[in-house]
């Protein structure tokens, strides 16, 4: 008995001497502009986290390649508390530009930014920078696609009933519902927008069950945001004729014939930004916007779907009129 | 503007009810299996999970939805055997041992689909099934008739179980190596085997809850799409008594809810939405608290056997 | 061996023996049952084509490499500690209380509200009275299954269960409502979460720069005080009586129903006030997944902790350092994520199937007591519980 407890312990420490001993990986030569991003959800979520890690990866083929830019990501980091470290982690071995993708890493990103003074920080979707020179903040005026979308899906339902199936009611979910009913409404009032809310960012069965009962109910077009809101653009594409207008990711993919059009936040304007003031000087201390305007923010049409030139003209319409500002958006 | 009838709407709940009480149905069954015989698994979900992303795999892969069911019932099984060996074999606490199994399975649940599928994507689940005759009924047939093939399954299921529990011998074994296993024991009956048996069972079925959803009700995978159902069914067993038609009374109710919340959503029912989702929960509480029908819970239940002292 | 100290049934009434062989092979036994499962995840590992060795040594710097590192291994240990004891309260009346979640958030919320209601009361009033309420607001989200159980015989297991869910709900509800912050609503961003506590109910930071909170003397005070009633008062006394033997707790007059609802209400009480000091220890403010899994985490923690108090101290931070470390590896290596979880849930399992082979062990130590110790007639082995 003694003999094995005294084994398993200097097997413990062997394997700790050992392993702290293993030399990390050597540095690489050059120079590249080193970015980190931490993420709430998955990477490959089709929302919120694929925007930014897509266009992270635009900026580094637009760059050069791994060799101008290097990526490192965290992502799935929905526990708060494990965000300080990471923000910690990475600053502290020397990367450029840290991004916390998620607006509850704000108070994260207030307390770490202070103590690493060279390096920039971006944090959204969110409008504060706490007043520190290197905390840049960025949001997307979801509302704006928001707008549009509903201004296409009003010219498109048939049956004049259109469904909503949302997460939570807060953050950007709210300001794009709110922007498609109002887009709806400038089209047509009567329009029916009914709308759910699971309660839950994840729950796909119930975003299922919630899209189909907006189906069950007479909708024939849904829109909705979240990663959960895969369900619901499988259930349109199980019964066939439903029409879904997407938000934060170009989701076409999903359902190749029935998506109209996606609202994409495209970050990699914003991200040049960042990086071109930094070379500047400037390691923060602004409040960027994604805009249909300054091409943050794009209606992507899906070339799958054949869309009538009457219901396009009307988006395009859209799109012009939040863009000169003669269409005002309410988050 | 459509314009619906109380009784489409009713109908309307009703189907919604009968398709998303299908994976509770395996799921909670399969664990009235386990605890029967004395042994609480709280990793249902992390079966579910394992189970749901292998059957989407294969059938992704090979379109052949009855290999990808085999698979989801053989990965089930394994983890199932898992749980009995840890559970069983070694003795080891029950209730922890569940939520370890639960980490595991939405650990590997969630790398594999990562590594091997990446975004996510849809596939052509099993398609809806409607039964010749039964199905033209007004009322009754969209509700029972007119779901998928693994929707029945879940629904015979009930009937199914409740014989081989209270009909068959092996039920009787099963029910007494979770009432008196010192008892059992002495008459000949291997009290950790039909354990296993019960657990890898339940394992199975909780297999084919996960299939239900990945490759019959949403068609798609994404990393832990299950968020919680697997505790949820396991509750479900205490509402139902460890018996199959009570089982499937609180599925119904829990499910049937849920799909009343979501059309009162839709039809603009001014009720705050996190109130309407919370109803499901609370009338489960509630319906529990308030029937009188008191089942007595497994005398063996988390307990491991132990010749000579239980 | 001190066969001769084995050959006592049991320690003393109020003696509390300390057998250094006993507690060194029961910590060596989660020790080892930590490598094995380490080694399957280097089986991993190199499937992904990734050095274990590398991602090892990252995650031992993780912890030990850097004082922020080193720091946050206890942040993550105070709420798991809280939970824990909370878990240990309860299976010790033989009762599982799986609504953490739940409870934490009520500790949460209460918390919130309570401070935002009295910002101006002085920090030394108004932590403590903070505190207070985030316990009592678990304690209710902790008595009603409690009550439910030992009245309408509603299953523990049930009832938290869904409580978990209502409490989730009612947070959202309240966060995209009356508590979220106003300066959210005004810009437009309407995120979910509460508005910055007032620096009155915060409480002080032990390390500059770091997340460390004072929150974690409170646990440990607390996981001692924890001992101390369950092995010291009646109360303590009889919930455990009602969890070894509940048939003989009955025969003895003490109200099984009643204990065991007090251990969930107590139980209760100890999520809330890990719900508490996130809010006012790390976060300072209320915002969703404020829970962080802790809920689930910290019943692992008491696991590791042999479901003993004193235990958990120690088994806490080893479980936050496994948490810490894997998130240090999953940066430095840039494994998914769900390799971490895959670790963490292998770990649990080995741990608690390496149990055996400490009953096993106690087991042969009690059979080398009898036949050493002079006995007059033999006695059957008994297993009993922990």
């Amino acid at each position: 008995m003694k003999g094995h407890r005294l084994l398993i312990a200097v097997l413990l420490v062997a394997v700790l001497v050992t392993s702290a001993c293993a030399a990390p990986a050597p540095a690489t030569p050059a120079k590249p502009l080193r970015v980190a991003v931490i993420m709430p959800s998955a990477m490959t979520d089709m929302a919120f986290s694929q925007s930014m890690y897509q266009a992270l990866l635009t900026v580094q083929k637009d760059l050069g390649g791994p060799s101008a830019m290097e990526i490192k990501y965290t992502e799935n980091l929905f526990n708060v508390p494990d965000v300080p470290p990471a923000l910690r982690d990475y600053a502290s071995q020397g990367f450029d530009i840290v991004i916390a993708h998620g607006s509850q890493y704000g108070s994260s990103v207030q307390d770490v930014a202070k103590d690493f003074p060279k390096t920039t920080f971006a944090w959204g979707t969110d409008v504060n920078t706490f007043g520190m020179p290197n905390i840049y903040a960025y949001t997307a005026a979801a509302e704006e696609g928001g707008y549009v979308n509903g201004v296409l899906a009003a010219k498109l339902t048939k049956t004049k009933q259109i469904g909503v199936t949302g997460p939570v009611e807060v953050g950007d979910a709210k300001t794009y519902i709110d922007g498609f009913t109002q887009g709806v409404a400038s089209v047509d009032p009567s329009i029916k927008v009914n709308k759910t809310w699971t309660g839950s960012f994840s729950d796909v069965a119930l975003m299922t069950e919630a899209a189909k009962t907006h189906i069950a109910a007479g909708a024939d077009a849904l829109t909705g945001s979240s990663q959960s809101v895969v369900g619901s653009i499988g259930a349109a594409k199980d019964k066939g004729s439903i029409l879904w207008f997407g938000t934060q990711s170009d989701q076409a993919t999903l359902a190749p014939n029935l998506v109209v059009a996606s609202q994409v936040y495209d970050w990699t304007s914003i991200l040049k930004d960042m990086i071109n003031n930094r070379k500047a000087g400037k390691l923060g201390g602004d409040i960027f916007t994604l805009h249909l305007k300054n091409g943050g923010l794009k209606i992507v049409y899906n070339s799958g779907y054949a869309l009538p030139a009457d219901a396009k003209a009307a988006g395009d319409k859209a799109i012009a009129g939040i863009t000169d500002g003669s269409i005002k958006v309410q988050p | 503007m459509k314009e619906l009838g109380t009784l489409a709407i009713i109908i309307g709940i009703l189907t919604s009810a009968v398709r998303l009480a299908t994976p509770y149905l395996y799921a909670a069954i399969g664990e009235a299996f386990g605890q029967t015989s004395g042994v609480v698994n709280l990793g249902v979900d992390g079966i579910m999970l394992v189970s749901g992303y292998a059957a989407f795999f294969v059938a992704l892969n090979t379109g052949n939805l009855w290999l990808a069911l085999l698979m989801a019932i053989v990965v089930g099984l394994a983890m199932g055997g898992l749980m009995s060996f840890i559970s069983v074999t070694l003795k080891a606490e029950q209730g922890i041992s569940g939520i370890g199994l639960y980490m595991f399975g939405l650990g590997l649940s969630s790398l594999l689909f990562k590594v091997t599928i990446g975004t996510v994507k849809t596939i052509q689940g099993f398609p809806g099934l409607k039964i010749p005759l039964l199905g033209d009924i007004p009322g009754l047939g969209p509700i029972f008739f007119q779901q998928s093939l693994l929707v029945y399954g879940a629904f015979l299921l009930v009937p199914l179980a409740w014989f081989v529990l209270d009909k068959t011998t092996l039920g009787l074994k099963i029910k007494a190596v979770g009432q008196n296993p010192a008892a059992a024991d002495s008459l000949g009956v291997s009290v950790n085997g039909i354990r296993y048996l019960s657990v890898c069972l339940g394992g199975a079925l909780a297999g084919l809850a996960g299939a239900s959803l990945s490759i019959s009700l949403l068609n798609l995978f994404q990393e832990n799409m299950t968020a919680g159902m697997g505790f949820i069914a396991v509750a479900l067993v205490y509402f139902g008594g460890w018996k199959p038609v009570g089982i499937m009374l609180g599925a119904l109710l829990f499910s049937t809810v849920n799909a009343f919340q979501l059309w009162m959503q839709v039809l603009g029912v001014p009720i705050p939405s996190d109130v309407a989702v919370m109803l499901p929960y609370l009338l489960t509480i509630a319906a529990l608290a308030f029937t009188m029908n008191r089942a007595r819970q497994p005398s063996a239940l988390n307990l491991p056997f132990e010749r000579g002292t239980n | 061996m001190a066969s001769d100290a084995a050959a006592k049934t049991g320690p003393a009434p109020g003696k509390v023996k300390f057998d250094w062989g006993e507690v060194g092979f029961r910590l060596a036994l989660p020790a080892g049952a930590i490598l094995i499962a380490l080694l399957i995840g280097a089986v991993m590992l190199l499937l992904l084509h990734v050095n274990p060795l590398t991602a090892y040594a990252a995650m031992v710097s993780g912890v030990f490499g850097s004082v922020s590192g080193f720091t946050q291994s206890f942040v993550k240990a105070t709420p798991l500690l809280l939970v824990g004891l909370g878990i240990c309260i309860a299976f010790r009346a033989s009762v599982i209380n799986i609504g953490g979640e739940g409870q934490i958030i009520l500790g949460a919320l209460g918390a919130t509200w309570f401070s935002l209601q009295f910002p101006t009361w002085p920090g030394w009033l108004l932590i403590p009275a903070t505190m207070l309420v985030g316990f009592a607001a678990g304690a209710v989200w902790g008595f009603i299954p409690g009550y439910l159980k030992s009245r309408m015989a509603v299953n523990e297991i049930l009832s938290t269960v869904m409580m978990n869910a209502i409490a989730l709900q009612l947070m959202n509800g309240l966060l995209r409502g009356p508590l979220m912050d106003p300066a959210g609503v005004k810009a437009g961003t309407f995120l979910p979460q509460s508005q910055r506590l007032p620096e009155n109910v915060w409480l002080p930071r032990l390390v500059p720069q770091t997340l460390l909170h004072a929150g974690l003397i409170v646990a440990v005070i607390l996981a001692v005080v924890v001992y101390i009633f369950l092995w010291r008062t009646t109360i303590g006394y009889r919930i455990r009586a009602v969890g070894l033997n509940p048939d003989a707790a009955r025969y003895a007059g003490i109200p099984v129903p009643f204990y065991q609802a007090l251990a969930l209400t107590l139980a209760g009480g100890f999520a809330g006030l890990a719900g508490v000091v996130e809010v006012i220890g790390v976060q300072h403010r209320l915002l969703e997944g404020i829970t962080s899994g802790y809920g689930f985490s910290g019943i692992v923690a008491a696991l590791f902790g042999g479901l003993h108090p004193l235990g958990l101290i120690p088994a806490s931070w080893l479980f936050g350092s496994l948490l810490v470390g894997g998130d240090t590896m999953q940066r430095a290596v840039q494994v998914p994520s769900a390799l971490v979880g895959t670790l963490l849930g292998l770990v649990v399992l080995f741990v608690v199937g390496s149990n055996f082979l400490s009953r096993r062990w106690t087991t042969r130590r009690q059979l080398l007591a009898q036949k050493t110790a002079p006995q007059p007639a033999p006695q059957p082995v008994t297993q009993g519980k922990g």
